[in-house]
């Protein structure tokens, strides 16, 4: 008889999947088979990201894009609600008639959206914000509707609006309080965030109570109106967002207790009333009280686990602090806010030009800090919500934590306690991050990340988990200079723009001024690569020639035996019969093995150093031109075919393609760069897997950007949409010289993204809306590059210098190197090695080279 | 190797500083390195780990006081006055004595391992 048991999960949210997560993590999945049952269409996705929806679409927003869990001892099951639980019998029904038995039952029922009885309530066009589905119900609608009011000026409210904004509806925010967010920051700070939003052309009107919403004779809504107001403000869309209730009527229906004010009472191991049922999340009401929060139900589903592996987890309550972003303002509201502690104090600094307001909330003695609003800038944040929370000390003036770093202040560098949370999402501490780092070894942000959780749910402390990283390599004599190497103490970015403000041309010159030593391979081809991107000269001229890295040293891509490959840019991955002949052509004469690349073009391998200029030589007479396939620079922009002979093309996306690479083709970059253009929404060129990709829309446009396959693949986020071919090569010329100009050496463009603060709304700011006022900038220095573009193969072979670095022996050049040979598999030549250096014995043969050589 | 001679190889002009050139030296592959105060050095071509016959074509520079070439293929870098590798004390890749004759550059007998 098997001594395994079931245990059923209802609910495939946030928290039921963080508790599935945990479950099988910690091995509760050693004693129980679990049956996770979702009423979603789909599993478990970001809810906390919802309005990025429209952006990123609901593939990036899941959690679990296979559809199902790594272990087969958990089955998913999904688009099926949950009808009845029978106590009695243990067993749970599901909506399709399944009969499932349960030892355990966890509630993750989650909340549902709250609809006031307002009149008009039920007409068409009236949503709620809550699920995909009702987000895809509201771009459905929005095709049509010119303007839209959101019920609710709450964060939640806020998003809705910001969502109606984004698909280019006039948004109006409702909001019966006199403040928005009024459950989080205060009326100064609900001022300064209402001008905000207004400037972003939102329209917000406080203290109005909505009387009824107006219908036409479709059945739709034309109109709201408010007590007071005369006449209906004109609407054709509304969204409620006026809070949520918990879910709890399978609760109810079975005779569980549930709290005064909704949602399922639970004890602090989120035990109900009957102990082999648990409750966890918006649904559960732990001392009778909800939390509408992700943290707090994260918690919950790690206590949950705990008890079933009969552990020492207590749910005791949860911080309610909040930072986000709304809108592109920083809003953060932390521990006391509204300053109820008996004799609090308040500190208020505030900026109404820049738009900042700060409160910090302090204990009567001005020792303790107790809860704090910002607005407009929420940057202390990650220093002083830990400092609510361990309790500790206040500095002697604490109003320097909110002044302007530039006036003293300059929360950032004030030290911690271990204990202070700093990822309240995962409910991890200073001391634990810190000590994992120490044992690990972590030495980038990325690997803290994976081994603490730290800053992967919200983000918010990443800025903090970075400066600890910082702290930790310090203390341990890592890292201490940011240089790039021993050379320099600059990064990457510091010497591209020392070499843009000096106008610098020599490595000797650069080293001299700002380095020390004589340079290494990493210095020199950084340098190289920067002079290349700013001058565009020829990497093999003589002041650069020995700056260049492997491949660029010969223009060619070396392999296992010494040996090159050759790749002749087919842009777009188009070609003629007569220049595919040619290519066949050249393989066959110097025999090279030859293969299709992933870039839509051709790989000849197995050339000597010495035969690439007579390969080129016949490449260029053909009218090919180097690709680029041994540069940090765009190697290639691949296609679909696209509307020209495609049934379901809707723009021409190989013409595009050719016209983005023979733009950008020769662009020295920190890293490879690669493109891809599709046709339509199907995306066969998997442009999403790209640097740039593009995606052609039924009017234009779709930019992506910061995609990468390879070792960390990572989908390219849209930039920008429907854009005209003009705004696209505008943004994409913004887009790539700002990553040349400020990425990390060797660093791709989702990376690169990764380090950025704002991450890709800052991007977009940058490159769409120009707020720096670099555009014009950006643009000109990629003109400049268009102009000056030449092929380097083809003048390499017409100059006798370079082509003196292309010999096997600088005394005897008609020899080819012993330690070059060639064995034969599936008909092609493939490098056969050897132990050891092979010596031609004591005589140097005379006589022509092996080989095609001699052609 | 076991050859005791001189063997004249390029003039010293034809050397570009801080790059390497490859010379067939009694039938084996040498690298020949003139660092930027004008030193010769000449070293083994065959990379030990790559197994292959490159390292003249990999980048020159210098590691502390140490002048050292960085392999084309995994950057391993060589002392190119003893051919030691910097990043595996049990590696060493042959080192050559070189002088300057008239301004010709010429290569001796490999050196003993130090």
């Amino acid at each position: 008889m098997s001594t395994r048991k079931t245990l059923v999960v209802i609910g495939h949210g946030m928290v039921g999947h963080r508790f599935v997560q945990a479950a099988i993590e910690r091995g509760l999945t050693e004693r129980f088979d679990l049956v996770v049952v979702g009423e979603e269409p789909r599993p478990a996705y970001d809810r906390v990201a919802l309005t990025s929806f429209f952006e990123v679409g609901a593939e990036q927003l899941s959690y679990l894009p296979s559809g199902a869990y790594d272990d087969p001892r958990v089955r998913l099951v999904l688009d099926t609600p949950v009808t009845a639980i029978d106590r009695d019998a243990q067993t749970v029904t599901l909506a399709d008639g399944e009969v499932v038995d349960y030892d355990v039952a966890v509630l993750a029922t989650g909340a549902a959206p709250f609809v006031p009885p307002v009149p008009g309530k039920d007409l068409g066009n009236v949503f709620v914000y809550r699920t995909i589905e009702d987000l895809e119900a509201i771009r459905e609608a929005s095709k049509t509707a010119k303007s839209g009011a959101v019920i609710g000026g709450g964060l939640l409210g806020l998003e809705a609006a910001n969502a109606l904004h984004q698909l280019g509806i006039e948004a109006h925010v409702v909001e019966m309080a006199p403040r928005l967010m009024a459950v989080q920051i205060d009326d100064a700070g609900g001022a300064t965030l209402k001008r905000h939003i207004e400037q972003l052309g939102l329209t917000v009107h406080t203290g109005v109570m909505t009387e009824f919403i107006d219908g036409n004779d479709d059945g739709l809504v034309s109109g709201l109106k408010f007590k007071d107001a005369d006449e209906p403000l004109p609407v054709d869309l509304v969204v409620f967002s006026a809070g949520i209730r918990p879910r709890d009527q399978l609760a109810r229906d079975c005779g569980l207790e549930v709290a005064e004010r909704g949602g399922i009472l639970v004890d602090p191991q989120m035990r109900t009333s009957d102990s082999s049922i648990l409750a966890i999340g918006e649904c559960a009401a732990p001392g009778g009280k909800m939390y509408g929060l992700v943290a707090p139900g994260y918690q919950m589903a790690e206590v949950a686990v705990d008890g079933l592996l009969e552990g020492p987890g207590e749910f005791t309550g949860a911080d309610m602090s909040t930072k986000l972003k709304l809108l592109g303002v920083d809003v953060a509201s932390f521990g006391d806010a509204f300053a109820a502690t008996e004799g609090a104090l308040e500190l208020v600094f505030a900026d109404a030009v820049a738009g900042v307001y700060k409160k910090l909330v302090v204990s009567s003695e001005g020792d303790r800090l107790l809860g704090g609003v910002l607005v407009g800038d929420a940057s202390a944040y990650g220093v002083l919500r830990p400092m609510v929370s361990s309790g500790m000390a206040l500095p002697e003036n604490p109003e320097e934590l909110i002044l302007p770093a530039a006036r003293g202040g300059g929360a950032a560098k004030l030290g911690m306690p271990d204990e202070a949370v700093v990822c309240s999402c995962n409910n991890i501490t200073k001391g634990s991050i810190c000590g994992t780092i120490d044992a690990e070894g972590c030495a980038d942000l990325p690997c803290v990340k994976s081994c603490t959780k730290a800053g992967t749910v919200c983000g918010s402390c990443v800025p903090i988990v970075k400066n600890l990283l910082a702290e930790r390599l310090e203390a341990a004599g890592k890292a201490v200079s940011k240089g790039i190497c021993e050379h320099f103490d600059l990064t990457r970015q510091e010497l591209f723009d020392v070499i843009a403000v000096h106008g610098f041309q020599r490595f000797d010159d650069i080293v001299t001024a700002h380095g020390r030593g004589r340079g290494c391979d990493i210095c020199k081809p950084a340098v190289a690569s920067i002079l290349a991107s700013q001058f565009n000269g020829h990497v093999l001229d003589k002041t650069t020639a020995n700056l260049q890295d492997t491949n660029d040293a010969y223009l060619a891509n070396i392999q296992r035996n010494g040996t090159y490959s050759v790749v002749p840019r087919i842009p777009g991955g188009e070609i003629t019969a007569d220049k595919l002949i040619v290519i066949g052509e050249v393989a066959r004469d110097f025999d090279l093995y030859t293969k299709i690349t992933g870039g839509q073009r051709i790989d000849l391998f197995g050339a000597r150093m010495e035969q690439l200029p007579q390969i080129w030589k016949r490449l260029v007479d053909a009218g090919f031109e180097s690709g680029h396939a041994y540069g940090k620079s765009l190697r290639t922009v691949k296609s679909c075919v696209g509307s020209t002979w495609c049934r379901f093309g809707v723009q021409d996306s190989v013409q595009m393609a050719i016209d983005l690479e023979l733009r950008y083709r020769g662009l020295r970059s920190p890293h490879k760069l690669k493109g891809g253009v599709s046709g339509c929404a199907r995306e066969c060129a998997e442009a999403r897997g790209k640097d740039f990709g593009v995606i052609a829309t039924e009017k234009g446009w779709n930019l992506y950007v910061c995609g990468n396959g390879g070792a960390i693949p990572a989908h390219a986020q849209l930039l920008a949409s429907d854009l005209s071919s003009e705004d696209l090569v505008r943004y994409l010329d913004r887009f790539l010289m700002y990553y040349i100009r400020t990425a990390d050496r060797l660093q791709r463009t989702s990376t690169w993204l990764g380090t950025i603060d704002g991450g890709l709304e800052r991007v977009r700011e940058i490159v769409v809306d120009d707020a720096l006022g670099l555009g014009a900038e950006l643009e000109a220095e990629m003109a400049r590059h268009v102009d000056s573009y030449f092929d380097e193969w083809k003048e390499t072979i017409e100059d006798e210098e370079k082509m003196s670095r292309f010999v096997s022996f600088v005394n005897a050049p008609g020899v080819p190197d012993p330690n070059i040979s060639f064995s034969t598999t599936r008909g092609q030549i493939v490098p056969s090695q050897s132990e050891e250096p092979v010596s031609l014995g004591a005589t140097i043969p005379v006589g022509a080279p092996t080989g095609a050589g001699a052609l | 190797m076991t050859s005791r001679e001189w063997e004249p190889i390029c003039d010293l002009a034809a050397l570009e500083v801080e790059r390497g050139a490859t010379a067939l030296v009694h039938g084996q592959a040498v690298a020949i390195f003139r660092t930027h105060d004008n030193e010769v050095f000449a070293l083994g071509n065959y990379d030990p780990f790559a197994k292959a016959s490159v390292l003249a074509r990999g980048i020159v520079g210098t590691r502390g006081e140490i002048p050292f070439v960085a392999s084309p293929m995994h950057k391993h870098a060589f002392d190119l006055r003893t051919g030691r590798c910097l990043d595996d004390d049990h590696v060493q890749v042959p080192s050559y004595d070189v002088r300057v004759v008239a301004g010709v550059v010429q290569v001796g007998p490999r050196l003993e391992v130090a």
